[in-house]
């Protein structure tokens, strides 16, 4: 059975996908969402990945409020109706 | 007095594009942390000995290096707290020159906090924010709301709802809005990291966060300043997103550009809780790669599990020749105690973590007895009393005469004698 997930973005990376702040997607995991996010927003593409072709360092990825490096990373099987977020990381915290 | 800056802007610590000054904490090209540069030749003249020590004992006597607005009339005392000689904790680890930084005395909300929310605020009213607030695990949080009710802010703070007690009351006292959040510190810093997408508020550690950074910086001037313009041989330093560490070594390596200090090269060592330790982890495999963790740790200030600067920390520890370590629940409380009985200094957890990896840090050899080693102490143990009550037993109470007074001595004396002996001295690192 085909699944359907929610993509969210941040502000700063939707000037690459015409102002969308989300998008569905049918990937099943990781590598699927990179290659869906390859094919229909390219220039958000270039802009998540770095030279090489893997994901910037300075990308967080959660699925449903959970790093996704938590459920497995790229082994993670995607459920319909997960929620997806792509955040930059950022600090705090005391010192 | 005349505050004078030098100019100073974004810039992307990866890719190197430079932004100006407005409020954005990544590279919207790479993503990277932005960070704070200045313009150093301009400072040649501004940021001299004579003039810093002409200036008022506290951070704003430098200025000249921080990115503060023009026209800003600072008038909040933070800072210039004191560096203590720590013979007495130095004789039970094995440090002959050991000194402790104590920020757990920082005005105005007793911890290092105050250094980085006073710069961040600065430029919150420059950028026209009414409303600010932050992600925090506490200290920031008490310090974010007592500066916004003196310079007339709103706050809304952001923390974990299982934060200690005095900490939550030590951000509502002083009229902050306070929001606890079902689920740990890095839950609590990506929900602000979307609110600050989506509100125009200026939080001070997300879309503020690379001038709040350099307020950090102080931290590392003032060690120098107070050794008499010189710099140690090793720093020792808590890390929770691993920003601290690195805003010292930049402070040290300014003042080496600038001829105020000689230049020597400054070993770096963090210090983290076993409980939340994924810069310690990095460090000890030579990597500067961060493998996320879920933080368990009495010490709540440190526990971030996904640390932003825990790869450039990570990476500068290890390119000094230093080392980082981490330490257990207990352990850390009796590193409390132990900064508490030899030095008289009563720090939170984190300060239990610092001085307890330390104490490691000689007892494994890491750092020679006679080095000059700062260790830094950023909060206040009034704030974290809970991990430390149920360590003491309460007395019955005494009845005012002299011979009940002889007799409870002698029965105190014959009970816990043996039990006091050991207190704070039974730590094998
Ligand atoms: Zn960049």
């Amino acid at each position: 059975m085909p699944i359907k997930i929610k993509v969210v973005l941040p502000t700063a990376f939707v000037r690459h996908t015409d102002g969308q702040k989300q998008f569905d997607s049918a990937a099943t995991n990781l590598p699927g969402l990179i290659a869906d996010i390859d094919q229909t927003f390219p220039a958000l593409s270039t802009q998540i990945k770095d030279e090489g072709g893997k994901l910037r360092r300075f990308i967080n990825i959660y699925v449903n409020d959970e790093d996704i490096r938590f459920l497995g990373g790229e082994t993670y099987a995607f459920q319909d109706g997960d929620e997806v977020m792509l955040i930059p990381s950022i600090a705090g915290g005391c010192c | 007095m005349e505050y004078s800056c030098s100019a100073y802007e974004l810039k992307c610590n990866e890719c190197g594009r430079r932004f100006g000054n407005r409020p954005l904490s990544g590279c919207p090209d790479c993503l990277a942390p932005l960070e704070i540069v200045y313009d150093l030749e301009a400072a040649r003249g501004t940021f001299t000995r004579q003039a810093i020590q002409a200036g008022p004992f506290n951070i704003w006597r430098y200025a000249a290096l921080l990115p503060i607005p023009e026209g800003f009339q600072p008038d909040l005392p933070v800072g210039f707290t004191p560096l203590i000689r720590a013979k007495n904790l130095g004789k039970r680890i094995g440090a002959t020159n050991l000194y402790v930084k104590n920020d757990a005395v920082c005005f105005p909300t007793l911890s290092f906090k105050d250094r980085v929310v006073s710069v961040a605020l600065a430029n919150a009213q420059k950028f026209g924010f009414d409303i600010v607030g932050c992600s925090s695990t506490g200290n920031l949080a008490n310090s974010v709301a007592a500066q916004a009710a003196r310079l007339g802010l709103k706050a809304t703070i952001l923390v974990p709802a299982d934060l200690e007690p005095a900490k939550i009351l030590n951000t509502q006292v002083y009229g902050a809005r306070l929001v606890r959040i079902d689920g740990n510190y890095d839950h609590v810093n990506r929900l602000c990291t979307q609110i600050a997408d989506e509100y125009a508020w200026g939080f001070v550690n997300v879309n503020l966060r690379p001038y709040y950074a350099e307020g950090s910086k102080t931290v590392g001037y003032e060690i120098a300043e107070q050794l008499g313009w010189r710099l140690p041989d090793n720093v020792v330093c808590p890390m929770a997103g691993g920003s601290l560490i690195r805003k010292i070594r930049k402070a040290f390596n300014e003042l080496i550009y600038l001829g105020l200090v000689e230049d020597k090269p400054v070993r770096f060592f963090g210090a983290q809780a076993t409980g939340c330790s994924p810069i310690s982890q990095a460090v000890k495999q030579g990597l500067d790669y961060i493998e996320p963790q879920r933080p368990n740790t009495i010490a709540r200030s440190l526990a971030i599990g996904n640390p932003a600067d825990g790869p450039a920390a990570a990476k500068m520890i290890l390119s000094t020749g230093g080392w980082a370590e981490d330490v257990s629940d207990i352990e850390i409380v009796s590193g409390m105690q132990e900064l508490a009985e030899t030095e008289g200094i009563f720090t939170e957890t984190a300060g239990g973590v610092t001085t307890a990896v330390t104490a490691r840090l000689y007892a494994h050899g890491r750092i020679s007895p006679d080095d000059i080693t700062v260790v830094c102490i950023t909060g206040n143990g009034l704030k974290t009393t809970d991990a430390i009550s149920g360590q003491y037993r309460e007395e019955r109470a005494v009845r005012p005469r002299i011979a009940d007074f002889d007799e409870y001595l002698r029965e105190l004396d014959a009970s816990t004698e043996p039990e006091l002996a050991t207190a704070g001295a039974s730590l094998a690192y």
